[in-house]
C-alpha cells in the first residue's frame, strides 16, 4: 500500500507543480493546495501505514501507528490553510487592482 | 596590548554622543585622547634593552584562532607611527574640518581605522591579521568616500576598495597555504619552521599571493593607480592613511615574512624589481601632476617603492635603511600633506598652476614646506633626516649579491643607476612642489580666497613633524640603538648595528647624492623644455583605463548574465528552481546508488483505499483540464476530502477531523473569492511551453515518488516515535498522543504556528480593509 500511496503523492505533486507553472492566479493557488496535499500524504506514508491502533492510549493495546508524522501533518494542515487563505485574498486584491490575473503581465516595471 | 586595540573601538561607540555637542566643543578634542594615550603607553618600550613581548587570548580554539599579539621592534615602530601621527592628524583635523561637517561619522571611521591598523601590526595570528587587514581597507573606503556627494570621492573609494580587497583576498590564500604547510597559525611559529616552508612545492604560489596582498596595499606598480584617486579624502586622512600608516601595511607584511622569504632567490628579483620600478615610475609621474596632493600621492608611491626595494635587497644596511626611511618618510611626508591642506584651506585651490608667491603670505607654512621637501629630496644637509636614509639606500644598492638567477644579476647591476634616476626625479618634484607654490609671482586674482597664514592650531602638527625631521637629522643616533636597531633586528632575525653619521668620506653614495642634486637642479630649471617626454611616456598608456575597462566589463557581463534568467517572470523562476531540485536530486540518487525498493514490509492493499486513491488521482488531474472555475474548486475539494478519508483509513482521527474542517472552510473561501476572480481561460501557451511545464512537473512528481519509496525502504536509525508513545501519559498526562506532542512536547512549535496564523489573519484583514478605504476615496 505504501508504494501506491507514494505514487499518489507523486501524482499530486505533478499536478500541483503543473498548475503552479500556469499564468492564472487561481490555478497557482490550486497548485499550492495540491502540493500541500501531496506533502501531507508523503509524510504520512513515511511513518508506515496501518501498523497498530490509532495513537490514543488504551489499556489493552500496545501497538500504535506512528504519532509523530500525524503531529507534523496537523501543524502543516493548519499552516497551509493560512497560506491558502492569504493567497486567495492577495490574488483577489491583485486582480482587482491591476485588472488582470495573468502572471506574465504582473511583473512590475523597471522603475519600481 | 589588547586594550590598545579595544580602546579606539570602545571609544568609537561614544563618539556619536560627543558629536551631539559639536557646536560647543569640537568632537576632535575628545578623540585626541585616544591616540595620545596609546602613544604615551608605547613610548615606555623604547630603550636599548627592549625585549619582544607577547600576549594571547583564546578566541576560536577549534580553528586555532586566538587573539595573540606580539610586540617586537617592527611592531613598535609601526604602533608609534600609528598613534603618534594619529595624534597629530586628529589635532590637525580639529582645525581642518568645520563643525558643520558630519564629525561623528568622521571620527568613528578614523578610530575604526586606528584600531584595525594597530591590530594588523600587533597580530601574531594570521587570521586575526587578515581580519584587521580587511578592516583597514573598509575604513579607508569609508574615509575616502567621506564627502560622498562628490562623484570623484565615490569613484576613488570604490577603486581603493576593489584593488586592496583583491590583494587582501589573495593574501588570505597565501596565509591559508602557509597554515596548511606548517600546521600553525602563529607567524612567529612559522618563522621557526621556515625550512619546511622553503622546501614546499607551494612556495611560489604562497609568495605570489602574499606579495600581491602587500603590493596592492602599498600601491606598488601597477597597482599604484588607486592611491592618486584616494586623494579625494579629506587631507588629514591622506596624511594619515595614505601616506604614513595604511599604505605601509604592505611594507610591514613583507618585513614580517622577510626572515622566511629572503632565503628564496626570487625574493630579491620580485620585491626589489617591483620596488625600484615603482620608485622610478612614481617619481617620474609626480613631476607631471598639477594638483598638490596629486604630486604628494605619486611621491608617496615612489617612496614606498624605495622602501620595498630596500627590503628586497635584504642586507643589513638595506634592512636598517628600510626601517629608518619608514620613520623619516612619515615625518616629512606627513608635514608636507598638512601644508598642502593648509594651502588648500587658505587659498581655496590645490592647483599648482594657480599658486605661487605664497611665501610672504604664508611664511610659517612656507618654511615648514621647505624643510619637508628638502628632506624628501635628500639634500645633503646635516639637519635633514631624509638625507641619511637616502645615503643608506644608495649604499645598499651598491652591495653585490651572490644570487644565481640571471635576472637577479642584471637587476643587481642596474639597481644603483635606477636608484639615481628615481632620486633625480624625486629631487625635481620636491623642488617643483615648494618653489611652484611658495615662490615666483603671486597670482592672487586666480585664487578663490584671499590667502593669509593658517591659524596656529593648524600649524602645530606640521611644526612638530618638522621638528622631528630636524632633531633626527641633527642627532640621528637618538633613534638608533634604542629604537631602529630593534626594528631591524625584528625584520631580519639577527642583530644589526649601524652607525649613522653625516660625513662618511668620499665614497660612492656621496657621489651619487651629488649627481642627484646637480642633475636634478639642472632638469628642474629646464623642465619646461623636456616636458614633451610625457606625450611619449606614458602617452596614451594608462593603467587607469585598464582598471576602468575591467570594472565596466565585469559590470556589463554580470548584468547580462543575471538578466538572462532574472526576467521578472515568476513562472520562469519556479521552473528554474524546480529543475535545479530535480537535477541535483536525481544526480545524487544515481551517484550514490540511493534508490532502493523493499516489498517485504508493506501494509496490505484494500479496495476502499484503491478506490479513494484513484478518485483523488483523477480529481487532481482534472484540475489541470478544468475550464470552469467552480468546477476546478469543487474538484480540488474532492482531493481534500479524499485525503481526509485516507486519514480515517490510516488511523489518524485528529488529522481526518482537521482536514475535514479546513477543507470545508477552504472551499467556502474559494467560492467567496471566485466571484471576483476572472474565469479560467484556455491557456495561450505554445505546445513547447506546455511540454516543458509537463516535463518539469512529471519529473518532480516522479522524484517525490522515488524518494518516498527509497525512504520507506531504508531505515537507518531507530524511530524516535516510541519515546512519545511511552512518555505521553507520564509527561503530558493525556491519552491522545498526537495532542500531547502538539501542546506539551512541542508546545513552542504550536505557539509559532498560531503566530503564523495570526499574522496571516492580520494580513488578510489589512487587505480587506485597504479595499474599503480605496473605495471610500
Amino acid at each position: 500500500m505504501e508504494i501506491i500511496m507514494s505514487i499518489l503523492s507523486g501524482i499530486l505533486f505533478t499536478t500541483g507543480i503543473y498548475n503552479l507553472l500556469q499564468k492564472q492566479l487561481l490555478r497557482i493557488i490550486i497548485g499550492t493546495a495540491l502540493i500541500s496535499h501531496g506533502a501531507h500524504l508523503f509524510i504520512l506514508t513515511m511513518g508506515k501505514l496501518k501498523r497498530g491502533a490509532p495513537p490514543i492510549l488504551e489499556y489493552d493495546i500496545s501497538q500504535y501507528t506512528d504519532p509523530l508524522p500525524q503531529a507534523l501533518i496537523l501543524t502543516s494542515i493548519v499552516i497551509s490553510f493560512g497560506v491558502t487563505s492569504l493567497l486567495l485574498v492577495l490574488a483577489y486584491r491583485v486582480s482587482k487592482r491591476n485588472e488582470t490575473d495573468n502572471m506574465d503581465l504582473l511583473r512590475g516595471n523597471e522603475n519600481e | 596590548m589588547l586594550f590598545t586595540i579595544i580602546i579606539p573601538l570602545l571609544f568609537a561607540i561614544f563618539v556619536p554622543a560627543f558629536a551631539k555637542w559639536k557646536d560647543k566643543i569640537h568632537t576632535g578634542y575628545f578623540v585626541l585622547l585616544v591616540p595620545l594615550s596609546i602613544f604615551i603607553y608605547y613610548l615606555q618600550f623604547i630603550g636599548e634593552d627592549f625585549q619582544p613581548i607577547s600576549a594571547s587570548y583564546s578566541w576560536i580554539p577549534s580553528l586555532m584562532i586566538s587573539l595573540s599579539f606580539y610586540l617586537d621592534g617592527l611592531s613598535l615602530l609601526f604602533v608609534l607611527l600609528i598613534s603618534g601621527i594619529g595624534t597629530l592628524v586628529t589635532f590637525y583635523s580639529i582645525y581642518y574640518l568645520h563643525k558643520s561637517e558630519r564629525l561623528g561619522s568622521f571620527y568613528v571611521y578614523l578610530l575604526l581605522f586606528m584600531a584595525a591598523m594597530l591590530g594588523v601590526v600587533l597580530s601574531d595570528n594570521i587570521f586575526v591579521l587578515y581580519t584587521f587587514w580587511e578592516l583597514t581597507s573598509i575604513s579607508s573606503f569609508l574615509l575616502i568616500g567621506y564627502w560622498h556627494h562628490r562623484a570623484a570621492s565615490r569613484y576613488g573609494a570604490l577603486k581603493s576598495m576593489m584593488i586592496t580587497v583583491f590583494g587582501g583576498l589573495s593574501m588570505l590564500g597565501g596565509l591559508i597555504l602557509l597554515n596548511v604547510i606548517t600546521g600553525t597559525t602563529s607567524i612567529q611559529a612559522m618563522i621557526q619552521q621556515k625550512d619546511i616552508i622553503l622546501e614546499s612545492p607551494y612556495l611560489p604560489i604562497i609568495m605570489t599571493f602574499i606579495f600581491l596582498g602587500a603590493f596592492t596595499k602599498s600601491a606598488q606598480f601597477p597597482f599604484h593607480i588607486w592611491l592618486p584617486d584616494a586623494m579625494e579624502a579629506p587631507t588629514p586622512v591622506s596624511a594619515y592613511l595614505h601616506s604614513a600608516t595604511m599604505v605601509k601595511a604592505g611594507i610591514f607584511l613583507i618585513a614580517r615574512f622577510l626572515p622566511i622569504f629572503v632565503l628564496n632567490e626570487w625574493f630579491f628579483v620580485v620585491v626589489s624589481g617591483i620596488g625600484i620600478l615603482t620608485l622610478c615610475w612614481g617619481s617620474f609621474m609626480a613631476v607631471r601632476q598639477t594638483d598638490l596632493k596629486g604630486i604628494l600621492a605619486f611621491s608617496t608611491i615612489s617612496q614606498l617603492g624605495l622602501i620595498m626595494s630596500l627590503l628586497g635587497i635584504g642586507t643589513k644596511t638595506a634592512i636598517f635603511a628600510a626601517a629608518f626611511h619608514t620613520l623619516n618618510h612619515a615625518t616629512f611626508k606627513g608635514s608636507l600633506f598638512m601644508i598642502a591642506g593648509i594651502v588648500d584651506h587658505e587659498t581655496g585651490t590645490r592647483d599648482i598652476r594657480k599658486l605661487g608667491g605664497l611665501m610672504t603670505l604664508l611664511p610659517i607654512s612656507a618654511t615648514l614646506a621647505f624643510f619637508g621637501a628638502f628632506s624628501m629630496a635628500g639634500m645633503p644637509l646635516p639637519f635633514l633626516n631624509g638625507f641619511y636614509s637616502k645615503e643608506m639606500f644608495f649604499d645598499a644598492t651598491l652591495e653585490l649579491h651572490d644570487n644565481p638567477l640571471v635576472g637577479a644579476q642584471l637587476l643587481g647591476q642596474a639597481i644603483p643607476y635606477l636608484a639615481v634616476i628615481g632620486s633625480i626625479f624625486t629631487f625635481i618634484y620636491s623642488m617643483y612642489l615648494v618653489f611652484g607654490t611658495f615662490t615666483g609671482k603671486a597670482k592672487l586674482d586666480q585664487l578663490p580666497k584671499k590667502p593669509h597664514e593658517a591659524p596656529l592650531g593648524m600649524l602645530v602638527s606640521p611644526i612638530l613633524l618638522v621638528i622631528a625631521v630636524i632633531v633626527i637629522g641633527l642627532f640621528p643616533n637618538l633613534v638608533n640603538q634604542s629604537f631602529l636597531a630593534h626594528t631591524a633586528e625584528a625584520i631580519s632575525g639577527y642583530q644589526i648595528e649601524k652607525n649613522i653619521v653625516f660625513w662618511q668620506g668620499f665614497i660612492p653614495p656621496l657621489f651619487m647624492s651629488i649627481t642627484v642634486v646637480v642633475l636634478g637642479a639642472l632638469l628642474y630649471v629646464t623642465r619646461k623644455k623636456w616636458s614633451k617626454v610625457y606625450t611619449v611616456i606614458p602617452g596614451n598608456l594608462s593603467f587607469n583605463r585598464v582598471y576602468d575597462k575591467i570594472i565596466v566589463g565585469v559590470e556589463t557581463y554580470s548584468s547580462k548574465i543575471t538578466n538572462s534568467y532574472m526576467n521578472g517572470s515568476l513562472r520562469r523562476y519556479i521552473a528554474l528552481i524546480m529543475t535545479m531540485i530535480v537535477v541535483t536530486t536525481f544526480v545524487t540518487i544515481f551517484a550514490t546508488g540511493g534508490f532502493q525498493i523493499k516489498t517485504d514490509d508493506l501494509a496490505e492493499v484494500s479496495y476502499a483505499e484503491i478506490f479513494v486513491a484513484v478518485t483523488m488521482a483523477l480529481a487532481a488531474i482534472g484540475t489541470v483540464f478544468a475550464r470552469n472555475k467552480i468546477a476546478a474548486i469543487l474538484i480540488l475539494g474532492v482531493v481534500g476530502y479524499g485525503l481526509s478519508l485516507l486519514f480515517v483509513i490510516y488511523r489518524a482521527p485528529d488529522l481526518a477531523l482537521t482536514q475535514l474542517v479546513v477543507e470545508t472552510i477552504t472551499v467556502a473561501l474559494f467560492l467567496l473569492c471566485f466571484y471576483h476572480l476572472p474565469n479560467l481561460r484556455k491557456t495561450d501557451d505554445t505546445i513547447g511551453i506546455k511540454l516543458t511545464n509537463g516535463i518539469i512537473a512529471t519529473s518532480f512528481g516522479t522524484m517525490m515518488t522515488l524518494v518516498a519509496i527509497s525512504a520507506h525502504s531504508s531505515k537507518w536509525f531507530p524511530t524516535i516515535s516510541d519515546y512519545y508513545v511511552e512518555t505521553s501519559y507520564k509527561l503530558g498526562g493525556g491519552d491522545n498522543i498526537v495532542n500531547i506532542i502538539l501542546v506539551d512536547m512541542r508546545g513552542l512549535d504550536t505557539l509559532f504556528e498560531i503566530t503564523v496564523l495570526g499574522i496571516a489573519a492580520l494580513a488578510i484583514y489589512g487587505m480587506v480593509k485597504l479595499r474599503g478605504e480605496k473605495e471610500g476615496e
